[in-house]
């Protein structure tokens, strides 16, 4: 038997494409427990590598024949192994590329819609970590919203559609990820917009994105309009697009909301948070469809790989749109919230241009789940 | 400490250290104690891991210039 080695745009497409696939996780129980490769119709088994060191014999009744087997480890070493030694033992296996730090990395761009005069808004979905990313192009121009740090995935992918960027946003001020915004900016000179409230003590130059900042995107003018909505930070800020769809930052997600605690403010922003969901929002259309700058789990993706709903159904079916009252809906998004996101202080350093860390340890900081919700 | 081995896995990657360290493990006697250098960090999990899983104790684990030394006394 041989060995195949799959790359995480082949995982990608088994998620989106609703497939089945075991996997054979190799990592530390922890880690496994922490964050894993999430599928509609994925199997599991996680057996640390080094309980594997005198064969896999013992494993093998686990393991199925008739699906095929994808082995799985941090960056791809032990998982090379363990693939080796099954396929000893006659059984087909695959390793993943990288490993789960190319999980992490791998953005699939998922065509949301085409807008008037052809134009188009694509998601980039970031499987691994649950980010979602925005690119709106128009008549050659482009503008992209709550870029990840993976420049080159849309420098690269404006370029092949024929489009110069002209605008870069950022909804708020990351904290578990590591924003590519001003660097995207910095090579193709486009304008670099964060929220000034969320900016104090950024240590580079941006242009301010304030409550009803309004661009148009190529000649037909496709409306990007901004809404200051805070609550997960002070200056988080959504986006309205052609009066069709509603960037919702890390405000309100498809079943859960924004919490409110990364920047160690919860008890300060909660008032904002309930004033952005129940106010705010509510005076919006409700057939805006929403696209949020996150996915937590993977029911939230559709069937054709997007993560979006109509803001009335989140109305009717997001529970964080749903507690009636206000103490109750304060204790929900500041008592008993989920860990945070991994190294989450650091990451907000990176995206102030205060600390500079090279690939490695950039890679190394964004392991993990996104976290950025509470339900 | 009575050091009765020393294992060299500096500049190693995944799964080499906890590989080379199983191997070592199995030249000592019950009771004696390997020292393991590493310099993958994701030793650090799982040369701690291993050891646990294998019922050897790991006496004392340090760093120093990003050199992971671990200390196993062997069951």
């Amino acid at each position: 038997m041989t060995v195949q080695k799959w790359t995480a745009a082949k995982v990608a497409r088994k998620v989106i494409d609703n497939e089945e696939l075991f996997i054979l996780d190799v990592r530390n129980e922890d880690a496994f427990q922490d964050w894993k490769i999430e599928g509609h119709k994925f199997e599991y088994l996680n057996v640390p590598y080094f309980e594997l060191l005198d064969g896999v014999e013992e494993i093998l009744p686990q393991l199925p024949t008739d699906k095929e087997v994808l082995v799985v480890c941090a960056k791809e070493g032990s998982s090379v192994m363990v693939a080796e030694m099954l396929a000893e033992e006659g059984r087909e296996a695959a390793y993943l590329e990288g490993g789960m730090g190319s999980w992490s990395s791998y953005l699939e761009p998922v065509k949301v819609a085409n807008l008037d005069n052809g134009g188009e808004l694509y998601q980039f979905v970031r499987l691994g970590k649950g980010c979602l990313s925005y690119m709106v192009i128009s008549e050659g121009e482009a503008a992209i919203v709550d870029a990840v740090r993976f420049t080159d995935d849309f420098i690269n992918f404006a370029k092949d559609k024929g489009a110069k960027i002209k605008h870069v946003f950022d909804t708020h001020l990351h904290a578990d990820h590591i924003s590519g915004g001003r660097h995207i900016a910095a090579e193709t000179g486009a304008t670099y917009y964060l929220p000034p409230k969320d900016a104090t003590e950024v240590v580079f130059d941006y242009t301010a994105l304030t409550d009803g900042l309004n661009v148009k995107v190529g000649a037909s003018k496709i409306d990007v309009s901004a809404l200051y909505t805070p609550g997960h930070t002070i200056g988080s800020t959504s986006f309205i697009i052609d009066d069709q769809f509603l960037l919702t930052g890390d405000i309100l997600f498809i079943d859960s909301i924004g919490r409110p605690d990364l920047a160690g403010l919860a008890e300060d922003w909660v008032g904002d948070l309930r004033e952005t969901l129940y106010s705010r929002y509510r005076e919006l259309a409700e057939e805006l469809v929403v696209l949020p700058a996150h996915f937590m789990i993977i029911d939230e993706l559709n069937e054709n790989g997007t993560v979006a709903r109509r803001l009335g159904e989140l109305f009717k079916e997001n529970h964080g749109l749903n507690i009636e009252d206000e103490e109750e809906f304060r204790r929900t998004v500041t008592d008993n919230l989920p860990p945070q996101p991994n190294s989450h202080e650091r990451i907000r350093q990176v995206n102030m241009g205060k600390i500079i860390p090279d690939n490695d340890e950039q890679t190394e900081m964004e392991i993990g789940p996104n976290r950025c919700a509470v339900r | 400490m009575n050091i009765t081995k020393t294992l060299d896995a500096k500049g190693l990657a995944c799964p080499m250290p906890v590989v080379r360290t199983k191997k070592a493990i199995d030249t000592i006697n019950s009771g004696e104690i390997l020292e393991v250098l590493a310099t993958d960090k994701g030793a650090l999990s799982d040369i701690t891991a291993w050891a646990k899983s294998g019922g050897h104790t790991l006496l004392e684990q340090k760093t120093e210039d990003d050199i992971l030394y671990f200390y196993i006394q062997k069951a």
